[in-house]
């Protein structure tokens, strides 16, 4: 058995973790000087969980991992955490509900079941949850974080698209389906197919003049939506409500000197949110994505508390990073045994011991290989007076060198 | 692929409700087997026309499973089968080609009437927490979600599901004749998931590969696209409703009772406790007997449900096997169900059976076998997939692939598995197929188990005592 890998899983080797501690590391950082503190939930949940907000489509829903635990005799299924926000939710709502202001971050692993194998079933992300707070102000905080993370990793050419999920369901409401039609419509949005809007005709030929305008124009600027609302004075006040909304946003974003597309049809799963989406897309990936669900915490039995928030996507991102290599070269030591009796073992360990409390890493070996990837070796031989011989591979100079403090000063000095 | 496939084409055909209108079809169109009928004992099939078929006669619910996996490239099976299948691995080895336009009734989704739910709005705006029953677990699943039901529990059942509501579930998936024929259980269709009807399946890889064109070429004049579904007419369901069944009143102790082959002893042995039944005799079953006391309620369920609901307490006692105690016992470890004694009836011996052409006397041979990697990974079926998967761990028979059947696994062997775990009275069955014995894992008798909590349970305790001392005097 050559590939004893499970089907859809990933292994991270030691050159994906470089890039992939990386983000997690300009991640945190950013995050942590935001003012926001690091949570972990568990990898299983309550399948309820999921079901009881209604805000995971049934498709989702379908291609979670779930089973019943050994105590699960009573049909309570267990699910391998198949979303990031919603379990933070429940952290919130179980530990930190009295907090009004509460800005919490994550690194987590979701499980989604991918029928064909080509994909990863497992996949990381690195998300950040502002509960509570008000109207805009948070919506602009975790756009500008989520953008500072990313331009931090140095990821260019990234484009920044918006959306509103109250718009769209507005228009929604305002096409008059039946609720069997209603329903087919939103999942033909959540798979991505915005043009079945047009096709839907309804009877207020001012809708689909809408339809058409919000399907066929990107905005770039607040002024978009001035010019939307002055064209379309008729709009519902759902429609109308929710554009103010999104207006006060971009308006905020336009004097930061943020820019972005509006796009009416950027925007997926958005059962969840209830206000502003966005998403960032970079070499044609979407690389990140949130907005605001002011109903999920209502919906888990929570306060009646707001929140928004994002996630960027480890894996697409890591594709982005150029690869790193381990630079353990410039200041490591290599110790190396001439051959392994108790002496000389004993000698080397405690000189890498030294070494590393000194603050360089040190690496044994008695295999007497020769290791190119240190700029310092110590060869041991254990032959006084000259214990030791140090060899500087970049200078390709090499002493004896009879102390442990001998060693430190010429290594320091470099 | 195995080396005796190439070139044969293999038929998965059902047995039970579609075997004799499976038989006629075949035979009409010049596919007939010769042993194919409701009084064969066989299972092996050869074609007279064609010399490179053949063909086995399989569980329906295994056919979907065992076509999909690349066993056979052809097979016949209900499309509630079919479904059941494709909603959980749509992206699957699984193709449907036609409907053969014969079969019977629909998948619905019923409540009991008694449970108050009359539609399905009602069960997506209300946020209970819904028990469903079903032997279509898959199908109900889908039905839940895309109904957005906020919370519900799925119990998968062998059988017997219109015996659960309303007091064990509040929503069932089962299969019905019609609506009407629904209602006259006291069940209240919902919502018609689908219409049953045989449907030709094959493997993608052989279709995409294998050339059985001579065989699809018989299946030509049967072919259509879809089948068609009688619409049925607006059924009046409270007229159909009304005196179809006592209202159910909650009663203090619970008991479940074996259907099936258990059930001529397990009646045989209750009368002998002196409990004179209505409706448990071999003339009359019904789902829901009476002993006459008015603090015992009693329901016939399937042996193999019924450690999960005692666990459940939707039973607090129930007469089922040591086997299917144990199977549920080695999935849910604390589980709060326990054997009270056993009833000396319906013994049975758990045996690891493999074929006699197997070159191994017992287990520890078949370990060097399988590390041998003749046979790796070991391809094992079995009804009883927990006790199966505890036999192999414990052996240390490395690798293993645990493949689930229902009933009859002895047709599997030798060409689909390797082994199987299964129950054997005189093992006779197997001598006629040229299979063996290995090992006995142990022997198995019906048993009375009790939920833990009940039997300590203030309100319980007594009647649970006076119950079982009864039942003690059944025994010989």
């Amino acid at each position: 058995m050559k590939n004893q890998k499970c089907k859809g899983m990933q292994d991270l080797l030691p050159e994906d973790m470089l890039r992939f501690r990386r983000i997690e590391d300009v991640f945190r950082t950013c995050c942590r000087n935001w003012g926001y503190q690091e949570v972990r939930t568990p990898t299983l949940e309550y399948l309820h969980l999921f079901t009881a907000t209604g805000t995971l489509t049934p498709s989702m829903l379908s291609k979670v991992y779930s089973f019943l635990d050994w105590d699960g005799w009573s049909g309570e299924r267990v699910v391998l955490r198949p979303d990031g926000t919603i379990p933070v939710a429940r952290l919130y709502i179980d530990n930190l509900g009295g907090q009004e202001l509460t800005r919490l971050f994550y690194v987590t692993n979701i499980f989604a079941f991918e029928g064909t194998g080509k994909e990863n079933r497992e996949r990381w992300q690195c998300g950040a949850e502002f509960f509570g707070g008000a109207k805009s102000a948070p919506d602009v905080e975790i756009i500008l974080l989520a953008e500072e993370v990313i331009s931090r990793l140095g990821i260019s050419n990234v484009g920044l698209q918006l959306s509103h999920a109250g718009l769209v369901k507005a228009l929604l409401k305002e096409l008059k389906l039946s609720p069997g039609e209603e329903a087919k419509m939103t999942n033909r949005l959540l798979e991505g197919n915005w043009q079945a809007l047009t096709k839907a005709k309804s009877t207020n030929p001012e809708i689909d003049r809408l339809i058409a305008a919000l399907l066929g124009l990107k905005g770039k600027s607040s002024s978009f939506l001035h010019n939307l609302r002055a064209s379309f004075p008729k709009a519902s006040q759902d429609f109308k409500s929710s554009l103010e909304d999104l207006i006060s946003i971009t308006t905020v974003l336009d004097n930061l000197g943020c820019s972005y597309k509006i796009d009416i049809a950027a925007i997926h799963g958005f059962e969840y949110y209830t206000g502003i989406c966005f998403q960032f897309l970079a070499a044609g990936e979407k690389i990140g994505g949130g907005g605001r669900y002011d109903n999920l915490v209502p919906l888990m039995n929570g306060e009646d508390i707001p929140a928004c928030g994002f996630a960027l996507y480890v894996d697409p991102i890591m594709e982005l990073l150029p690869p790193e290599k381990e630079k353990r070269n410039e200041s490591g030591v290599l110790v190396q045994g001439k051959e392994l009796t108790p002496e000389i073992a004993k000698t080397c360990f405690a000189v890498a011991e030294s070494l590393r409390d000194a603050g360089y890493p040190a690496e044994l070996d008695f295999t007497g290989r020769e290791e190119s990837n240190y700029r310092w070796v110590v060869l041991v031989s254990g032959k006084e007076p000259s214990t030791f011989v140090l060899i500087d591979r970049v200078q390709k100079r090499q002493r004896d060198a009879v102390s442990m403090a001998e060693i430190l000063k010429v290594v320091s000095e470099g | 692929m195995k080396d005796y496939q190439t070139g044969y084409i293999k038929l998965a055909l059902p047995k039970g409700r579609f075997l004799s209108p499976t038989a006629s079809l075949l035979a009409g169109i010049g596919l007939g087997f010769q042993d194919y009928s409701d009084k064969t004992k066989q299972y092996r099939l050869r074609s007279a026309r064609f010399p490179s078929l053949s063909a086995k006669i399989l569980q329906e619910k295994d056919i979907s499973i065992q076509v999909a996996v690349g066993n056979y490239d052809l097979g016949i099976c209900g499309s509630d089968w079919i479904e059941e299948f494709l909603v959980k691995y749509p992206a699957g080895a699984l193709v449907k080609i036609s409907s053969l336009n014969y079969g019977e009734g629909n998948i619905h989704v019923v409540a009991s009437a008694e449970a108050g739910i009359a539609n399905l709005n009602e069960l997506s705006a209300r946020r209970n927490d819904y028990r469903i029953v079903t032997e279509y677990p898959n199908l109900a699943e889908a039905f839940a979600l895309n109904l957005r039901m906020r919370r519900f529990r799925i119990f998968p059942v062998w059988g017997a599901a219109e015996a659960y509501p309303p007091e064990n579930a509040d929503l069932a998936v089962l299969w019905g004749k019609s609506g009407a024929d629904i209602a006259t259980q006291g069940l209240i269709p919902l919502k018609r998931l689908l219409t049953v009807t045989a449907f030709l399946i094959a493997n993608r890889e052989s279709l995409e590969n294998k050339d059985l064109s001579q065989i699809l070429t018989c299946f030509s004049s049967k072919l259509t696209a879809e089948p068609q579904t009688p619409i049925e007419n607006g059924l009046d369901i409270s007229k159909e409703l009304k005196g179809a069944r006592p209202l159910w009143q909650a009663k203090e102790i619970n008991l479940a009772l074996p259907d099936g082959h258990q059930q001529a002893p397990a009646s045989q042995f209750l009368k002998r406790a002196g409990l004179a039944l209505q409706g448990y005799s071999e003339e009359v079953v019904s789902r829901r007997p009476s002993a006459g006391l008015d603090w015992l309620g009693i329901k016939v369920i399937r042996p193999q449900d019924m450690p999960l609901q005692v666990a459940n307490s939707n039973f607090d006692l129930a007469i089922t096997g040591e086997d299917w105690l144990l199977e549920h016992l080695y999935r849910f470890p604390s589980s709060p169900v326990k054997k009270l004694f056993s009833l000396g009836f319906g013994t049975v011996k758990i045996v690891a059976v493999v074929s006699q052409e197997m070159p191994v006397a017992d287990i520890d041979e078949l370990r060097s076998l399988v590390q041998s990697s003749k046979f790796a990974p070991l391809k094992v079926a079995s009804e009883y997939i927990n006790i199966a998967d505890k036999y192999l761990r414990d052996n240390h028979i490395n690798p293993y692939k645990l493949i689930p059947t229902w009933g009859a696994s002895e047709a599997f062997l030798p060409e689909d598995v390797d082994m199987l775990i299964d129950n054997v009275q005189t093992g006779k069955t197997l001598k006629q197929h040229k299979l063996k014995i290995i090992d006995v894992l142990f022997r198995s008798s019906a048993c009375l188990i009790a939920n833990k909590d009940s039997l300590v349970s203030s309100e319980k305790k007594e009647k649970m005592e006076f119950f079982t001392q009864k039942l003690r005097a059944g025994l010989k």
